[in-house]
């Protein structure tokens, strides 16, 4: 079917912005998606999927500006022993990075990789996008694909000893950036994946996770506090037999961000959970949009997503559970919740299941409210100020989110991080 | 210590009014307790002290040592030496019961211009005022009153009484809810609180808990006013004869 005119003149004006790099071996899956992405189009209003944010800004040919951020406070995760991997508005910064060995783990640029006619994240580079695309289309993640102008391979074979730390430095107030990564982790192995910065004025970031069986990923990512940023990001994540994947988002300002996280369980017995706080003020627009298919016996998935939003933010979620036929024993929880601190701010929720299967138990919960009254009296009659009952009350909102890192140290991180912007804010 | 004149009280949303002349005079060092049927403004008096929202003073006063209560935020009032034993305490989801503790300990001294006590102090502390309470560890660590059940609940009042120290302590219906062990327990608690500087106000429906915590003077209320005052003798009276004889007298 074609593309309606309006849809097919915006998908052309962005693309003539654009140009492929180098493409090495990953040359057929850019092509392919550059395919894919004329067929479908880029999103627009109308288009089911972006009804709740307004895609406009993600699509146009050029970025709108977004002014950079500057503090001279420690940023997240500085305090941990990490392989540091740095971006600058989406370009690789060899001279800020690690060296990249490290027992277990082996890691090459995305350019190094297009230069050589065969590699092993040819096997997965576009593919789980792809699979990705139905049943619901996600042409910015085929942009990626198509686009993508650096990035890293990530092949875990062991444990390697510290996480892997992802760091998006943002310096230029109109820098366009497109990052794509693939990560392999093999039978047994472990890492985890840390992800933080604003990267750039426009962030179109993808991430293709595969693991095999027995393998665990843990992933916990910061997207700070550049207010007129924006980002898509997608993670495309298949899940082998007795695998875990653990995913954890804080989302702390940005102008508008739309995370969308695409889950397929394909083995027995494995385990998903993706979770997220943010705290939005004013001029905030935050969306958080998962899939989780569960196409094998006896997994678990959790989605747990918390918004406190004030001063006329918006926060979205848009959760599905997919329980294909087959996928007996599935073991499924969604909850989606806002911290609505006053009447200006909203939270819109479109929770879906959809099972063909006959055993399992799925289940779902949304709620918006406001801070507990009761609660707030209680605090205060012993003596706790009312902004100081406020913030309590509100980090006791986001802890079932929050605790969903298992790292202890890292989850105490996040809540500094969560202090600090209720500091500011109230 | 607490003196409450001529208090009229009404809803805020509405125009009800609850509490119709309340004069009341709490001295350091005593037991007062306040017994009444359902309806009659107990638990209104509990809340207008410290501080609820909902209702409306619209004459009268109410002071602690001079300083008028009801120009204080909550936390000023509690800062300034009241306390409200919940008939219902609050659940708290997200908040660890010592956390809570701790950050009202300190929001207190810090209110009153003193140092915040050390968390090696506050836990050494804690450790023993929970103790006699027979608070484990364990309800420590919950979040605030989650899970807790009824007498566990009140034993969470007792203690953070104990922790704050307030000089003026208001037990609203403390006894709702406990067995008979428990509400030993509780009384207990209380008990070990008195001294010469502390007034307490004692909310109760029945006498029970006052065979544990012997009033010095028995207030009987009734549509929004005091309508008799005694000794611990009326408590007795109100268990052997209800109110219907009282009120009767009054009218």
């Amino acid at each position: 079917m074609a593309l309606p005119d309006v849809k097919q003149s915006a998908t052309e004006a962005r693309l003539a912005t654009l140009r492929m790099p180098e493409a090495g071996c990953t040359r057929d899956a850019r092509e392919a998606a550059l395919a894919r992405l004329r067929a479908m189009g880029l999103p627009g209003r109308r288009d089911e999927y972006w009804k709740y944010t307004r895609p406009d800004t993600l699509i146009s040919p050029e970025p709108p500006t977004a002014e950079v951020f500057h503090t001279d406070e420690p940023m997240v995760f500085d305090g941990f022993d990490r392989l540091k991997i740095v971006f600058v508005d989406g370009v690789f910064s060899p001279e800020d990075s690690d060296d990249l060995t490290l027992e277990g783990v082996s890691i090459d640029r995305l350019e190094d990789i297009c230069c050589k006619d065969i590699h092993w994240a040819k096997q997965l580079y576009g593919v789980l996008e792809e699979r990705g695309q139905t049943p619901v289309q996600r042409p910015l993640a085929a942009l990626n694909t198509a686009f993508a102008q650096d990035g890293v391979a990530i092949h875990v074979t062991g444990k390697p000893s510290k996480p892997i730390s992802l760091i998006y430095r943002h310096e230029s107030e109109s820098s366009d950036a497109i990052l794509h990564h693939v990560i392999r982790v093999e039978s047994g192995a472990e890492v985890t994946i840390l992800e933080n910065g604003p990267a750039a004025a426009r962030f179109n970031k993808c991430i293709e996770i595969d693991i095999a069986d027995g393998g665990t990923l843990h992933h916990v990512r910061a997207q700070g506090r550049d207010h007129q940023r924006r980002a898509a990001t997608h993670m495309f994540t298949r899940l082998g037999k007795e695998s875990v994947y653990k995913s954890f988002t804080l989302t702390v300002n940005g102008v508008l961000t739309r995370n969308e996280q695409v889950v397929e369980l394909t083995g027995d017995d494995a385990v998903a959970h993706v979770a997220g706080a943010c705290v939005g003020d004013g001029d905030f627009h935050h969306d958080d949009t998962v899939f989780i298919t569960h196409d094998a016996v006896n997994c678990e998935s959790r989605q747990v997503f918390k918004k406190v939003l004030r001063n006329g933010a918006t926060g979205v979620f848009q959760g599905k559970i997919l329980v294909k036929a087959g996928a007996q024993k599935t073991d499924g929880y969604q909850i989606s919740q806002s911290l609505l601190l006053d009447d200006d701010s909203q939270f819109l929720a479109k929770p879906e299941l959809e099972i063909y299967a006959d055993d399992v138990a799925c289940s779902h919960g949304s709620t918006s409210g406001a801070i507990d009254e009761t609660a707030l009296f209680y605090l205060r009659s012993r003596g706790v100020p009312a902004k100081e009952a406020t913030n309590m009350l509100t980090l006791a909102f986001l802890a079932e989110a929050v605790e969903e890192i298992e790292d202890e140290a890292l989850a105490e991180d996040i809540v500094s991080r969560l202090e600090g912007w209720l500091a500011r804010h109230s | 210590m607490l003196e409450i004149k001529n208090l009229h009280v009404k809803l805020e949303e509405e125009e009800k009014q609850i509490l119709k002349g309340v004069d009341l005079t709490v001295e350091a060092g005593k037991v007062h307790a306040i017994m009444g049927p359902n309806g009659s403004g107990k638990s209104t008096l509990s809340y207008v002290l410290s501080g609820r929202d909902g209702y409306e003073v619209t004459e009268g006063s109410a002071t602690l040592d001079g300083a008028d209560l009801l120009e204080m935020e909550p936390e000023e009032r509690a800062a300034a030496g009241l306390f409200l034993a919940f008939q219902y305490p609050v659940e708290i989801p997200g908040v660890g019961n010592m956390t809570f503790l701790r950050t009202a300990v300190n929001a207190q001294r810090k209110a009153r211009g003193e140092e915040e006590l050390s968390a090696a102090d506050f836990l050494k502390l804690v450790r023993e005022k929970a103790k006699s309470l027979k608070i484990d560890a364990d309800m420590l660590k919950r979040p605030v009153n989650v899970g807790f059940s009824g007498g566990e609940k009140k034993r969470n009042e007792i203690l953070q009484m104990a922790m704050l120290e307030p000089k003026m302590c208001i037990l609203d219906e403390t006894d709702s809810g406990l067995d008979v062990d428990a509400m030993k327990l509780v009384a207990e608690g209380v008990n070990a609180l008195r001294d010469e500087g502390r007034g307490f106000l004692v909310i109760t429906h029945y006498q029970r808990l006052l065979d544990h915590i012997k009033p010095d003077v028995v207030h009987i209320m009734a549509d929004g006013r005091i309508v008799k005052t005694g000794g611990p003798e009326l408590a007795l009276e109100v268990e052997n004869n209800g109110y219907t004889d009282i009120l009767a007298e009054v009218n």
